[in-house]
């Protein structure tokens, strides 16, 4: 048995890891984190194993390079001529909806990780966990934390 | 569950503009990375739409469509390498010659060749089968015969049902010896319609 084109690969899991990519990271350097995964993914492809949940494979890469993103943040010293992140775009398809953002990057790094494997991925709560690290009811503790007060700080979440 | 989902489609919408500029980042960045194996695209051609596949060496693959375009990706990712993306722009210089040679324009084509898909005698005969030229028509017994075993007239059937290549490699230019115009890989009419195109028929 053989691996099916990676052509097909990104079809089917391009979005998904992109939204993973988005929850995580934000505008800024979704699209970032996107193209380092799928570019790493492509160079391991070959070596990955017939049986392999190719998503959850993925979306371990994505969790890695999107971890490189935060910690360049943290080091990368704050600059005012920075320019400035990419137009919300209200309401236009392909922007974000406002505050959506502000009330992702608000939650702590975990809960933000292990909402967006949980919720937009799907993931069960084991396997959530062995990207993430810790127990699986840390991890469900964690989302837990996170979802509470996403209703609190993003209340257009409750009404839709 | 349903609720904290929908917390989620409040992100922005990933639509055809998005994928597209994620794409073609991704086959700039492997292509600049030398992970771009197999590279390919489609092309609408008066015999149907044909698959163009090329590794770095060359052209690899071409494929009409009733050989079904997914069945010999799948092949390639086995035979080649499953490092395989849609990229158009390794194929440019192919799908010009290609539509020059519909158009009339063109007799040979001069696009690096990559026949790591064929094997032993039958690359042998493939290799020869430039030398029936445009317009021009040879049996499989000449063929044989001119690839060093005239006895082998089966492989050398064999051989153009099997060439990876098609239309560019022209095993079309291979008949039958009582006149008749016998297979091809791309269906009798798309045979004949080539033969006809290139004033042979």
């Amino acid at each position: 048995m053989s691996p099916p084109p990676f052509e097909e690969v990104v079809a089917e899991h391009g979005p998904t890891v992109l939204r993973v990519c988005r929850a995580v990271l934000g505008p800024a350097d979704a699209e970032d984190a996107w193209s380092e995964t799928f570019l790493a993914a492509l160079d391991a492809y070959p070596r990955l194993r017939p049986d392999s949940n190719i998503e959850a494979w993925l979306v371990t890469i994505a969790h890695r390079k999107a971890l490189d993103h935060v910690r360049a943040r943290s080091r990368r010293p704050i600059l005012t001529d920075k320019p400035p992140e990419p137009p919300a775009d209200e309401g236009s398809p392909g922007g974000w909806e406002s505050g959506l953002w502000e009330a992702l990057e608000a939650l702590p790094l975990k809960q933000r990780q292990t909402i967006a494997y949980h919720y937009l991925v799907g993931m069960p709560y084991v396997q959530v966990a062995q990207i993430v690290g810790g127990s699986q009811d840390a991890a469900r503790r964690a989302a837990a934390d996170g979802i509470a007060t996403l209703r609190k700080t993003f209340a257009k979440g409750e009404s839709r | 569950m349903t609720n904290e989902r929908s917390l989620f489609a409040a992100l922005p919408t990933i639509d055809d503009e998005v994928n597209r500029r994620l794409h073609r980042r991704l086959v700039d960045a492997a292509n600049a990375a030398g992970l771009l194996d197999v590279a390919y695209r489609t092309i609408d051609t008066p015999v149907g739409a044909l698959l163009l596949a090329a590794t770095p060496k060359g052209l690899v693959r071409v494929a009409y469509a009733s050989q079904d375009h997914d069945l010999v990706l799948e092949g390639l990712a086995r035979d080649v390498s499953p490092r395989i993306l849609r990229a158009p722009a390794r194929l440019d210089g192919v799908a010009r010659e290609i539509e020059e040679y519909f158009a009339g324009r063109r007799r040979t084509f001069d696009v690096p060749l990559d026949l790591q898909l064929s094997h032993g005698f039958r690359r042998t005969i493939l290799s020869h089968l430039p030398e029936i030229g445009y317009g021009k028509t040879a049996s499989y017994a000449a063929i044989a015969k001119a690839a060093g075993n005239p006895k082998a007239i089966r492989a050398a059937g064999s051989a153009c049902a099997s060439n990876p290549l098609p239309v560019v490699v022209p095993c079309h230019r291979v008949v039958r010896s009582d006149g008749t115009i016998g297979q091809y890989v791309g269906g009798v009419d798309a045979k004949r319609a080539l033969l006809t195109l290139e004033g042979a028929a």
